[in-house]
């Protein structure tokens, strides 16, 4: 990245008389910085060894989590009670987990590195820095988890009709023209976006890559394993309905909406709520301390 | 590993000094030293401990002994249960037609018919139940130390569709001849009791004899209770849902035997037999309502007597009591599950020992470590070892608070703690600790491999964690589950199961539920040997790679 200067340097000596010329300006000027923000990073995290490996790997655990899942569910007769658009979106479960390797990695290695200080000397505004970043890792995140996704229904839908998924059974094939298939897999796709998010935020307010994706996958995988041990069906269903992975994966139901905790889009926007709060709360720490 | 790789130029005795105690206390030195790492162990035991705390004391359950009566919560609410003569808790409800038999002696009965009822809970109340037996009905001689409930007993019975069984002690069972009762094939059963021991026969015509088990039943009293039972357990039928785990619908249930050819000899002191209804309805559950709602259909528990043949109907079991948190009547809780809260731990502990490894790549600071101690090999042992006694540490410290204080909670909170014997107990509090240490034995490992602390704490934790997430998600089939439960880390986790599965108990055996299909240190085994191939990789690697 500190091979592109030019073109900050440029944008950086640019922005600062722009300012006091009004307010238009200083939006054309935000605009340009954003731009040339967005560059900067997508320059970083396209450069970097680790991404092209950690945008494969969410593909394969998602389409092989999922396909074993699928391969491994039989539907003999009517009646399984499986939700089969959820069943082919299981591998979600484990590619969360690189996702959430490659967000944290996007901010953390700065800091391990000591890169940060020259991100910030080439892009003093920070909250600009940061919302570059998350635009990069999000997009990088939504294509590679398009791709997982249609891969995983596709061997969802192989795997399952020839396992006695049938339309004689009550379950025709997985399509996208089906509205609740639509939903999971569109839902899917941001699921995997706010994971991003959320881990990005966690990462910029801890800052070391252990501790930050410690953080994550307790947050996340945690609370399957307490809802399923505590007590109150009350409490149970807090959990399910405010924690982050339970609420955000409800988005996969296909089938007995009912009786879930939380509905669809309510829980990922329970997930959005959290990612937007990591986010900001690692924006206004980037900004209030030194780096 | 030896002579190719130290340098020929040290004189003997500097290799003292190149000791692996000293190679142990540079590493603890590096570990103390670090205010973050000794902070994430306290951190991972506290975690553990509260998070523990937070699942035993949340959600109190309520109860009400009759419509009319007020409501109770929490440990009012907690029934009395029978405790076998192995510590277990355990069920002893049946009805009971019996006579004191002093001394030694025998009972010989011919059962030719078994029948049952059974209520569903899609059946309306009153209305009448349905014709069938359940797997394990039971009806057969049986001869009890007393008729309190939990005491010691041996028993020859029918069963409903497991054949000839003899059970003693609640927690014994031995298979005899198989098949159903029918008047055309009956079966002829004797108990013989000579001193402590009590042996079980069987017989398909009265005249050849099989014998099915002999079992010694320590302090058996002089004057024991003999005669012939029968007792039904509830039924149920487990219906799958789509997501969070399956749910039970079944109800009471009560079978009928018919006996003749009863002869019991030996001293009898009363000759006369009397009916009892042994455990009531205290031990809750199983049948608490089989009476009442059997008065529907026109039967009850109870005796009928003519012409030397006997009816004996009863409804409950003479078992272990498990923790089925589908199917049973009050909450029951087991002794591990205030330690959930080890996910928590695990994932501080995984972090920290990444890091023990990756700090040094990331500071250069590993160049320095192998300069000092060149043998690589060792220096990694090293790592894993002081890795391994500080989380060891710190999970027995978090393990033997949250044990005793989730229980009291727990028991505060109204659920009836399944006892287990001390050293159950302790091997659930030590194998947590252990779980947690060879845990981060593999995260030192993986960290070397990996050399990156964000994709090495993520694969470890994946492979620990996940796994058993799928394993008790009920997203999976039941084969799957067990499988996942197998073969990968997470199946470690079994050493905190304090309770066995047992197949004369119907119950929800699955890991949702606690039970692991491998035994607890097979369990633990595959975590060590999964930890024991990285540390191999890890070796290699560090050995073959520039630093």
């Amino acid at each position: 990245m500190s091979q592109a200067p030019p073109a900050q340097r440029a944008s950086l000596l640019g922005e600062r008389p722009a300012d006091p010329d009004g307010p238009q300006n200083a939006l054309q000027a935000g605009w340009t910085s954003l731009r040339e923000a967005l560059h900067a990073e997508w320059t970083k995290l396209r450069t970097l060894p680790g991404t092209i490996w950690l945008l494969a790997g969410i593909i394969a655990a998602t389409v092989a989590v999922s396909s074993a899942a699928t391969a491994a569910m039989s539907c003999p007769s009517r009646g399984c009670s499986v939700d089969p658009a959820k069943l082919s979106l299981t591998g979600i479960d484990l590619s969360q987990a690189v996702v959430a390797i490659l967000a944290v990695a996007a901010i953390s290695s700065e800091y391990s590195t000591g890169m940060i200080r020259s991100t910030l000397t080439a892009m003093p505004r920070r909250t600009t820095m940061l919302a570059a970043k998350a635009a990069v890792v999000t997009g990088l995140v939504l294509a590679a988890g398009t791709i997982a996704v249609l891969g995983s229904l596709l061997a969802g839908r192989l795997f399952l009709s020839s396992h006695g998924f049938t339309p004689a059974h009550g379950y025709p094939s997985l399509s996208l023209g089906d509205g609740p298939v639509l939903r999971a897999a569109a839902g899917s796709v941001l699921y995997l976006a706010l994971i991003a998010l959320l881990s990005l935020g966690i990462a910029t307010i801890i800052r070391d890559s252990g501790a930050a994706i410690g953080t994550v996958l307790g947050l996340l995988y945690l609370s399957p394993i307490i809802a399923a041990v505590v007590r109150s069906p009350h409490w149970h269903n807090d959990i399910e309905r405010y924690a982050p992975m339970s609420a955000g994966l409800a988005i996969q139901a296909t089938t007995g909406l009912r009786s879930l905790p939380i509905s669809p889009w309510a829980g990922l926007g329970v997930l959005a709520a959290w990612a937007a709060a990591a986010v900001l709360g690692g924006g206004l720490l980037l900004r209030l301390r030194d780096a | 590993m030896t002579a190719q790789v130290t340098t020929p130029y040290r004189p003997p005795r500097e290799e003292a000094r190149d000791g692996f105690a000293q190679l142990l206390r540079a590493e603890w030195t590096k570990f103390r030293t670090v205010r973050g790492w000794v902070i994430g162990m306290v951190v991972a035991a506290l975690v553990t401990v509260g998070l523990g705390l937070l699942i035993a004391g949340g959600g109190s359950s309520t109860c009400q002994n009759s419509p009319t009566s007020p409501v109770l919560s929490g440990a009012a609410c907690l029934p009395p249960v029978p405790v076998g003569p192995g510590g277990q808790a355990v069920t002893d409800q049946f009805y009971f037609v019996r006579q004191p038999l002093a001394g030694n002696g025998s009972i010989t009965v011919r059962v030719p018919a078994l029948t049952g009822l059974y209520a569903n809970g899609a059946t309306a109340v009153g209305s009448p139940m349905t014709r069938g037996l359940q797997p394990w009905s039971k009806a057969g001689v049986i001869i009890q130390a007393s008729t309190r409930p939990g005491s010691a007993y041996g028993a020859m019975m029918v069963t409903g569709r497991r054949g000839v069984r003899m059970q003693d002690d609640y927690t014994h069972d031995t298979a005899g001849l198989p098949g159903a009762v029918s008047a055309a094939s009956p079966r002829w059963l004797r108990l013989t009791r000579s001193g402590d021991t009590l042996t079980g026969y069987d017989s398909a015509d009265g005249t050849h004899w099989t014998r099915v088990g002999t079992v010694r039943l320590a302090g058996l009293p002089s004057t024991v209770q003999a005669g012939l039972f029968a007792t039904s357990p509830a039924h149920s039928t487990v219906i799958s849902k789509s997501f969070g785990g399956g749910s039970t619908s079944g109800g009471p249930s009560l079978d009928t035997a018919v006996f003749d050819h009863v002869s019991l000899s030996g001293t009898s002191p009363g000759a006369a037999w009397t009916g009892d209804a042994v455990g009531g309805q205290a031990t809750g559950g199983a049948a608490s309502s089989g009476a009442g709602s059997g008065a529907g259909s026109g039967a009850a528990e109870g005796f009928h007597q003519a012409d030397g043949r006997f009816t004996v109907t009863g409804s409950g079991d003479i078992a272990p009591l498990v923790f089925d948190p589908a199917g049973s009547g009050f909450p029951t809780s087991t002794i591990e599950r205030g330690l959930q809260g080890a996910f928590a731990g695990l994932i501080a502990v995984v972090v920290v020992a990444v890091m023990f490894i990756t700090a040094e790549y990331r500071r250069g600071m590993i160049r320095t470590t192998l300069a000092a101690s060149p043998r690589r090999g060792r220096v990694l042992a090293a790592k894993a070892i002081v890795a391994g006694a500080v989380t060891f540490a710190a999970g027995l410290a978090a393990a033997l608070v949250t044990v005793p204080l989730a229980q009291r909670l727990d028991r505060a909170k109204g659920s009836y703690v399944l006892p287990v014997t001390s050293l159950t107990e302790i091997r659930v509090i030590v194998g947590t600790a252990a779980v947690l240490a060879v845990a981060a034995v593999l995260a030192v490992a993986i960290g070397t491999v990996l050399r990156r602390s964000a994709g090495a704490v993520t694969a470890v934790i994946v492979v620990i964690v996940l796994p058993y997430i799928l394993g008790i998600a009920s997203v999976l089939p039941v084969g799957a589950e067990n499988w996942l439960l197998r073969v990968t880390p997470a199946a470690a986790f079994a050493v905190q199961q304090s309770l066995p599965a047992y197949p004369q108990v119907n119950a929800g055996y699955t890991p949702t539920a606690g039970y692991f299909p491998l035994a607890p240190w097979a369990g633990f085994a595959v975590l060590c040997a999964w930890a024991a191939l990285a540390l191999a990789l890890a070796t290699v690697l560090l050995r073959r790679r520039d630093a």
